[in-house]
């Protein structure tokens, strides 16, 4: 067998499944694989907001599921949240929550969340309470580990694995490389 | 370089708790993942190895045992196994030191630990996929699920 491989993306952005921010005929698309208890995406997440901001309409922005469970015992949970979010259009308005309030995470912090969204409480909770939403975060899991996700957030940029830092310079000037290609 | 495929994996026995081991040939009839990594604690190796007990479920479709190997002792892998919540064996290389990681082509002599090596062994007890990462680079589970997916 081969032992060399490049990192890709391997399942493909589609507007049916994930969930986009920014439009279809960006040039860049930036896809997120990330953890709602990590403190590494955390601290990714206004470095990404930054950087949408200043790309406007040149980017467009997907993030996917990653709970690494065994470090993050609230990890899981806030994904299916989140996903219960989307089941009511509302998944970004949560993910947003979720990373201002990463210390907060326990199943009354998520309906708390809900309920200042406005959401369909009985519904949200329901659908966690019976994890409806499980299989699709293991879905978006197991996509990012055949993609070569090999920690948390771990970002494509038009389906290649970013391997640099992602601190703001450095993300947004590989953002313009990717533009420009 | 590592080891290539088709070569028979060296055999080996090495302390998995301070009175248990595990060797190789154990698990003959099966395939085995054997990854290599220089420290206990050092963060690149614990997201490797979170990682590894997160995909474990995926491994253990192919009927693939895991064991992870560095130089640190049993008690130190103990401690680590814990914090962590790895539910996985972690092999001690660690009298002599290195002693397998050599027999593998995967020791750092300036270093004095393992270099980040993957091995899938196949249920024969040979080696059908290896691959070194670059010592700072958590090198994924996307290889070690390709090559697992690549046995007959």
């Amino acid at each position: 067998m081969r032992t060399e491989w490049h990192p890709a993306l391997t399942v493909p952005v589609s507007d049916g499944r994930d969930h986009i921010q920014g439009p279809a005929d960006a040039p860049v698309t930036l896809v997120e694989y990330g953890d709602y208890e990590c403190p590494y995406c955390g601290a990714a997440y206004p470095i990404v907001k930054e950087v949408q901001a200043r790309m406007g309409d040149r980017l467009r922005f997907v993030f996917r599921n990653f709970p690494i469970t065994t470090s993050h015992p609230h990890a899981e949970q806030a994904a299916e949240a989140a996903e219960a979010a989307a089941a009511q259009d509302r998944f970004w308005e949560m993910h947003d929550a979720l990373y201002e309030n990463q210390k907060r995470l326990r199943d009354e912090d998520l309906r708390a969340y809900a309920e200042e969204l406005g959401l369909d409480i009985e519904r949200f909770a329901g659908e966690l309470g019976e994890h409806v939403h499980e299989a699709r975060v293991h879905e978006d899991f197991l996509s990012g580990v055949r993609s070569g996700v090999n920690g948390t957030p771990t970002f494509y940029l038009n389906g290649v694995r970013h391997d640099d830092s992602y601190e703001l310079e450095t993300l947004l000037a590989a953002v313009e490389q990717a533009a420009a290609e | 370089m590592p080891l290539p495929p088709g070569t028979p994996a060296p055999d080996f026995e090495l302390p998995s708790t301070p009175d248990q081991t595990v060797s190789l040939a154990d698990f003959r009839g099966q395939p085995v993942i054997l990854a290599f990594y220089p420290e206990d604690w050092s963060p690149v190796c614990s997201d490797q190895m979170a990682l590894y007990q997160e995909v474990l479920p995926e491994f253990r479709r192919f009927n693939a045992e895991l064991l992870g190997i560095s130089v640190d002792g049993v008690w130190c892998h103990l401690a680590f196994a814990r914090d962590r919540n790895l539910h996985f064996p972690l092999l001690a290389d660690f009298e002599p030191k290195g002693e397998v990681a050599r027999a593998y082509d995967a020791y750092r002599a300036k270093d004095g630990t393992s270099e980040r090596a993957l091995y899938v062994i196949d249920s024969d007890g040979a080696v059908h996929w290896s691959y070194v990462s670059p010592v700072g680079v958590n090198p994924g589970a996307d290889g070690i699920l390709r090559a697992l997916e690549s046995l007959e």
